[in-house]
């Protein structure tokens, strides 16, 4: 599904991510954790495509085609979805006119006709309702006013409706109460199939107790320094993250 | 010959046809010619002109009158009306009423032409009381509209009448003189709470130079309530100078929305005077404009009783080499205590070369009001362009979408929802997008 590759990137000269390379498989979950500024959030800024952040080398591979040259809404076309950690609020803009834009906008980049009306209510009855998201919710412009957990689970509301292909989730549980982080989990794990994958980013384990990872990544100082399955991400929560930098450290003194 | 030579030369002819002596018209008119003759066109010397000139403009050799009849098909200007709603419709096709394309009416109302109210006995009373009252007689432009003022439209809503559809006024220029300037003259006079609603729109059908200096005078009777609206998108070689006076009464709401979406120079010179306690004044206007278009908006509301709202909101987004200007200011008298005036003014610039200079001018003299003013310029918001993008959006229809949600505060307090699709269209249109819905 996804390969990165050498990927290098960085910001008003300053390098962020020093050589990241990570496969994701279709099926499979992954996570990545690591300290406040260790690159995460730039990561998954970059594999959607931000232009604040250049790409200074590597490859962005997502199902054998090299996205990293695609401006951002090409790549959404293929199938990139990122639930952002600050949604941004667009206000005069409802929900659901939002939706209908973005997922006929995919439509006709793929060919397709507008979706019919009545598929549309359909698609954003089904989802809502996966969401436990309130109607009249969906008339409101777009994040405005929304809480945080209304903003996150508005996120994965959106996923829902257009069935990305990977999604990346960035920080997703950070401003979370636990019945709203279950709701979030709950609908990313009833999206989740074989044919699709996720990323999630979190400085935390909790929200990896409901969406279980195949494998857990560490990020720090822009690179990824230990991988491991669901236990590394228990390890971390209990140890922290200095076990890992100075197993580094003495890893490279020998 | 000058242009100023051409007018005033050109009212003497236009007196002896149309007034006799006797008439108090012939002596307000007089004084006008006096002050326009005296005062000229402004110059960006005076401080109210700073950042417009008009320098450019009159160097056409504009005609005073159109030479002829100019008829206009329905079908050749149909778009330029509100087609989803019935409508009253006062017509005007180079300054000169046209009854074909117009929909008058006196039953119950008078939604008819000035050049009938100015010169008929039966509305000799109301003109006596309200003609040229309101109206800035300093002003030299106000004058030179007040000395040749014939044409325009007349409504008069009498007392608790609440007018069923809205009220259209549209002034076509037909370009069939290679440049013709027009001085437009409407009376809006709305009693004692009564309702209406007026689109006010200037539109030229070829690109022969035009300058409109239009004047208008609203009177709001006590617990009136007076939605007017100004569609200005007009072609790049159309000129307009829009004055516009209105005195409200006391607990009267009246509001003002200026669409700018065209036009070589626009000027709005929109002045709210109050005249009685618990009034609400209203002022919004979206400016989306590029090239070398100007617009400028000067707004001033005379807070003269205590107890009264005034709400200011303007909305500029600047492409090209264009140039805004906000110029508002808002005064407030000794005697206006508990007085609550807001003014919001945000900018956004989308290229290098565009300019906007805005002023808030705040003159108070009372102790006890509340006053608050706010002013943006900016770019559009990167990270909401991501955003949008991520989810699939152009970048083009991102940025369209942004622009809505920015100018949404204007659009949605539009009260006629035809016209509220159709200034979303309108913006569409311009952006070169098609959003597949009315924001």
């Amino acid at each position: 599904m996804l390969q990165i590759k050498n990927l290098h990137a960085s910001v008003e000269d300053k390098e962020i991510l020093k050589g990241i390379n990570l496969e994701v498989k279709a099926g499979e979950v992954h996570a990545i954790m690591g300290p406040n500024g260790a690159g995460k959030s730039t990561l998954s800024s970059i594999i959607a495509g931000n232009e604040n952040y250049n790409v200074t080398a590597g490859e962005i591979i997502l199902e054998g085609e090299d996205i990293s040259e695609l401006a951002p809404e090409e790549r959404a076309h293929k199938g990139v979805f990122l639930s952002f950690q600050y949604p941004v609020e667009i206000p005069g803009v409802s929900v659901t006119n939002f939706m209908k834009t973005a997922i006929n906008e995919s439509r006709k980049a793929r060919g397709q006709e507008d979706m019919p009306a009545n598929e549309m209510l359909k698609l954003i009855r089904e989802k809502s309702e996966l969401l436990e998201i309130d109607r009249k919710f969906l008339s409101r412009s777009l994040n405005e006013g929304f809480s945080g957990g209304e903003k996150k689970r508005n996120e994965i509301f959106q996923m829902a409706m257009l069935e990305p292909k990977l999604a990346i989730l960035d920080e997703t549980d950070s401003g979370l109460d636990i019945d709203a982080l279950r709701i979030v989990a709950n609908g990313v794990n009833k999206l989740k199939n074989e044919t699709n994958a996720v990323l999630v980013i979190t400085h935390y384990q909790r929200l990896l107790d409901y969406i279980v990872p195949d494998f857990v990544h560490v990020l720090m100082d822009g690179k990824i320094v230990k991988s491991g399955d669901a236990s590394l991400a228990l390890e971390l929560e209990e140890k922290g993250y200095d076990w890992i930098k100075n197993e580094l450290v003495e890893s490279q003194k020998s | 010959m000058e242009l100023k030579e051409k007018i005033l030369s050109s009212f003497m002819a236009f007196e002896e046809k149309i007034t006799d002596v006797n008439n108090p018209l012939h002596d307000i008119r007089t004084l006008a010619i006096k002050n326009f003759e005296n005062k000229g066109f402004p110059t960006r010397k005076e401080e109210a002109w700073k950042y417009t000139s008009l320098n450019a403009i009159l160097k056409n050799d504009f005609s005073v009158f159109a030479k002829k009849d100019n008829a206009v098909d329905f079908a050749d200007v149909k778009k330029y009306f509100l087609n989803e709603v019935d409508t009253y419709k006062l017509v005007f096709v180079d300054g000169i009423f046209s009854s074909h394309l117009s929909s008058t009416t006196h039953d119950g109302l008078d939604v008819c032409l000035m050049s009938s109210a100015l010169n008929k006995p039966k509305y000799k009373m109301y003109i006596d009381e309200y003609f040229n009252k309101i109206a800035n007689l300093e002003d030299s432009l106000t004058s030179l509209n007040t000395a040749f003022s014939q044409e325009g439209a007349y409504i008069n809503i009498p007392k608790s009448k609440v007018v069923d559809k809205p009220i259209e006024i549209l002034f076509f220029s037909t370009g069939s003189e290679a440049a013709l300037m027009t001085q437009p003259r409407n009376l809006i006079i709305v009693g004692e709470n009564a309702h209406v609603q007026i689109v006010e729109r200037h539109q030229s059908l070829n690109s022969n130079p035009v300058l409109t200096n239009s004047v208008t005078e609203i009177f709001s009777q006590k617990y009136a309530n007076v939605d007017y609206y100004k569609i200005q998108n007009d072609l790049q070689t159309a000129n307009l100078i829009d004055n516009t006076y209105i005195a409200q009464k006391q607990d009267s709401h009246v509001s003002v929305h200026t669409f700018s979406f065209g036009g070589n120079i626009t000027r709005n010179n929109l002045n709210f005077y109050h005249q009685g306690e618990h009034i609400d004044s209203t002022l919004k206007g979206i400016t989306i404009i590029g090239d070398k278009q100007h617009v400028d908006h000067y707004t001033l509301v005379q807070h003269a009783s205590p107890n009264c709202e005034s709400h200011q909101n303007y909305k500029t987004i600047l492409d090209g080499s264009a140039t805004g200007v906000f110029n508002g200011k808002i005064f407030v008298e000794k005697e206006a205590q508990k007085t609550d005036a807001f003014q919001q003014n945000n900018n956004i610039l989308l290229s290098d070369k565009a300019t906007i200079n805005a002023k808030p001018q705040l003159e108070i003299f009372a102790d006890d009001v509340k006053c608050s003013h706010g002013c943006t310029i900016g770019q559009l918001d990167e990270s909401a362009m991501f955003y949008m993008q991520q989810r699939g959006i152009g970048k083009k229809e991102a940025k369209a979408l942004l622009m809505y949600a920015f100018t949404s505060e204007v659009t949605n307090s539009v009260k006629i929802p035809e016209l509220r699709s159709k200034i979303a269209r309108i913006i569409a249109d311009k952006l070169g997008v098609n959003m597949g819905f009315d924001l």
